[in-house]
């Protein structure tokens, strides 16, 4: 009799479905090997808990519970939940990173999801004065400045607005990967890399509301605001807000989630996460920027003479393989499916080389599944693995000619200080038994 | 009452069924292979996704929306707090440096030390000069940040840290005052105001310049990146683990009760 389901009685009656005992210590052995503490691995491509051959499988003979009981009721769950068996897919904190958990981050659990678009409840999420709490009919964007009307808009007036359009984009905060400029510190893709989402947005073009406002042609930059208790501010080159920016309160076909800006934030297409302002309330229009706080003393890039760079906007292509990856070890000799995430915001993703063996030879991986501009792409390297330590990368190509460069490359220009932009190429040490570590290759 | 529910249920279904299918038989055009015109749909879908906006809302340029309204002034005034680097923004007031010391001690000194050393994680705002090209630069107001505007517009936005939007103009121009002041560079005596305000520069400004990796990272645009043999052995050089900062696999309280 299997171990994760209850007695036909107890089910009947109708409690909930939950874990026994044993199953929850067997769960918390495999996820606990999964972060590191050394996974098992099964040789010939057997499963891991396979029967001795010629032995009918426990799971096969007798027929499982779960066939022969009747289930939980449709609307268990009037907004549904992941399995009971996928709990430890969540986001997680690093805590030693910041001060306070308000102006915070948590990642994205990357080594747990496929395909391309980021469940809503997984995107990591950041912010600098805790999660305001916005009532939709109370919402109010203000647009003002350099512009020959200055305009406010509802939550209503937006959904009623002309020209509604669904893009997807990734959204990657500029420090992802920040932690690794010195060296390999983080032990996970959700830590390492986790600051991204990709998602499918609903909203007006920014350009829409700018145009009704008229924006006066001195206008150059927009000031993006938003209403939370960091009163976030960015700006923006005009001609950016006018190209591709969108005012959304849609992701993945419903309202935003609270923890991405409910009701309304703005989208930034390529561009790093800080700029889409979240709860956006004001839209200034003026003729040069602001120098606010985030722009000036935060996201800006310290190089090695001292220097900085500013206004360093754009997210360059970037990837890393998300399974095998330290909280995802390999489990089995033979075939084996290397899953990776790919993006770039300067265009489309265009190719994707992956190398075993630490950067000395690649292999151009399959993409698989829609590769479009400034939106992550997915792509897969099938294998037979025999056991042999492998040092896994991948090297991400875009429609501009741009390659990933290594993490050697990239600190020969700009040194180990500049925080944010590091978009190095990741190696993951796979030893024999599976296990899989964040290291450095030279 | 449930049978004739069940039985509207079902007919609406079926209604349903029968207007997918006759889309279907209706839609086909003549001498072109389903899969064919099916192919054609998908490429045509792909290239409309994700198109630039402008495409998009050309047509609703060509008419006013009669959405939106106009915004009052004393609407715009009381969300219009931001500061400019030449002065833009700024309120009437004043502020000195002893004034800001007491302040500071108030509201600020608790995270960020009686004189700007920091505490704990919380942001360090004096010192650091000549930091910068060291292994661990301090980046404060008086190393870094390139304005004071900055310093003036975060204080009163997003300062103190809880309840932000709390400190008047005056208690805003004093507490900047002494945050210079603590960085060396206004004396003890010294009053800001919105008059002497632009005259107030930091040390880094010229150290900061516009990004230029399309130049500067040239070499990251390569035709063709080799594909066999492109290095030498390759070594282990550092590791993850060694440092044990990472959070353990003890699984976080989840989103399932």
């Amino acid at each position: 009799m299997s171990d994760t389901s209850l007695p036909p009685t107890e089910r009947a009656s109708g409690a909930k479905p939950s874990l026994s005992k044993s199953s929850l210590s067997r769960r918390r052995f495999l996820n606990l090997a999964g972060i590191g503490a050394g996974a098992a691995v099964a040789g010939g491509g057997a499963a891991l808990a396979a029967p001795a051959a010629g032995t009918p499988d426990p799971n096969i003979v007798p027929v499982p519970d779960w066939t022969k009981t009747l289930g939980a009721p449709v609307n268990e769950n009037p907004y549904g939940k992941p399995s009971v068996f996928e709990k430890d897919v969540v986001r997680r904190e690093v805590t030693w990173l910041t001060a306070s958990s308000q102006s915070s981050v948590s990642f994205t659990p990357l080594y747990a999801l496929d395909s391309v678009i980021t469940p809503n409840g997984l995107c990591f999420v950041r912010h600098h004065g805790g999660q305001a709490e916005i009532e939709p009919d109370k919402y109010r964007l203000m647009i003002h400045g350099l512009v020959d009307k200055p305009l406010v808009f509802t939550l209503e007036d937006l959904k009623r607005m002309p020209g509604r359009v669904n893009r997807a984009y990734f959204l990657e905060c500029a420090a992802n990967s920040g932690m690794e400029w010195r060296g390999a510190q983080l032990n996970g893709c959700q830590f390492t890399h986790g600051m991204i989402h990709n998602l499918f947005y609903t909203g007006v073009p920014l350009k829409t509301l700018l145009d009704m406002a008229g924006v006066n042609p001195k206008g150059k930059w927009v000031l993006a605001e938003g209403a939370d208790a960091a009163v976030m501010t960015r700006s923006i080159p005009l001609e950016k807000a006018m190209n591709d920016c969108l005012v959304a309160f849609g992701m993945n076909g419903e309202a935003l989630r609270p923890e991405q800006g409910y009701p309304v934030r703005l989208v930034v297409p390529g561009w790093e996460g800080n700029m889409w302002v979240k709860w956006l309330r004001r839209l200034k229009v003026g003729d040069q920027p602001w120098q606010q706080r985030e722009e000036t003393s935060k996201y800006t890039d310290l190089l090695a003479d001292g220097r900085s760079r500013r206004f360093t906007f754009v997210m360059d292509a970037k990837s890393v393989v998300t399974s095998p990856s330290p909280q995802a070890p390999l489990k089995h000799k033979g075939p084996n499916v290397l899953s990776g995430i790919a993006w770039s915001g300067r265009g489309t993703i265009s190719r994707v080389d992956v190398s075993l063996d630490g950067g000395r030879n690649w292999t151009t991986a399959r993409i698989d599944g829609p590769a479009l501009p400034m939106s992550m792409t997915r792509f897969y390297l099938d294998f037979d693995w025999a056991g042999q330590e492998l040092m896994v990368q991948s090297r991400a190509m875009d429609d501009t000619g741009y390659v990933q460069p290594t993490k050697q490359e990239l600190r020969a220009i700009r040194g180990t200080n500049s925080i944010y932009h590091n978009n190095g190429i990741q190696t993951w040490l796979v030893r024999s038994n599976g296990e899989t570590e964040n290291v450095e290759v030279g | 009452m449930w049978k004739s529910a069940e039985t509207l249920l079902a007919s609406a279904l079926l209604a349903g069924a029968l207007a997918v299918s006759g889309m279907a038989v209706a839609d086909p055009q003549p001498g072109k292979p389903a899969a064919k015109a099916e192919k054609d749909k998908t490429d045509k879908a792909r290239q409309a996704v994700n198109v630039a906006a402008p495409a998009a809302t050309a047509p609703a340029a060509a008419k006013a929306i009669a959405l939106g309204r106009p915004a009052l002034q004393e609407e715009i005034a009381a969300w219009n707090i931001d500061v400019r680097a030449d002065g833009e923004g700024l309120p009437p007031g004043k502020g000195s440096v002893k004034e800001g010391e007491e302040l500071f001690l108030q509201n600020c000194a608790q995270c960020h030390g009686e004189f700007g050393e920091g505490a704990g994680r919380w942001p360090v705002l004096a010192g650091g000069r000549g930091t910068l090209k060291s292994e661990r630069p301090e980046k404060t107001i008086g190393s870094f940040w390139p304005y004071a505007s900055t310093v003036y517009d975060y204080v009163h936005r997003a300062m103190p840290f809880g309840s932000n939007l709390s400190l008047t103009p005056d208690q805003t121009y004093a507490i900047v005052a002494y945050l210079l002041n603590l960085n060396d560079l206004v004396a003890e005596d010294f009053v800001l105001s919105k008059d002497n305000f632009p005259k107030v520069d930091l040390p880094n400004e010229a150290n900061f310049y516009d990004d230029d990796r399309e130049t500067s990272e040239k070499a990251f645009w390569k035709k063709n990146p080799c594909m066999k043999d492109c290095s030498g052995e390759v070594h282990v050089t550092a590791r993850a683990q060694i440092l044990n900062v990472t959070p353990d696999g003890d699984p976080p309280k989840g989103n399932l009760e």
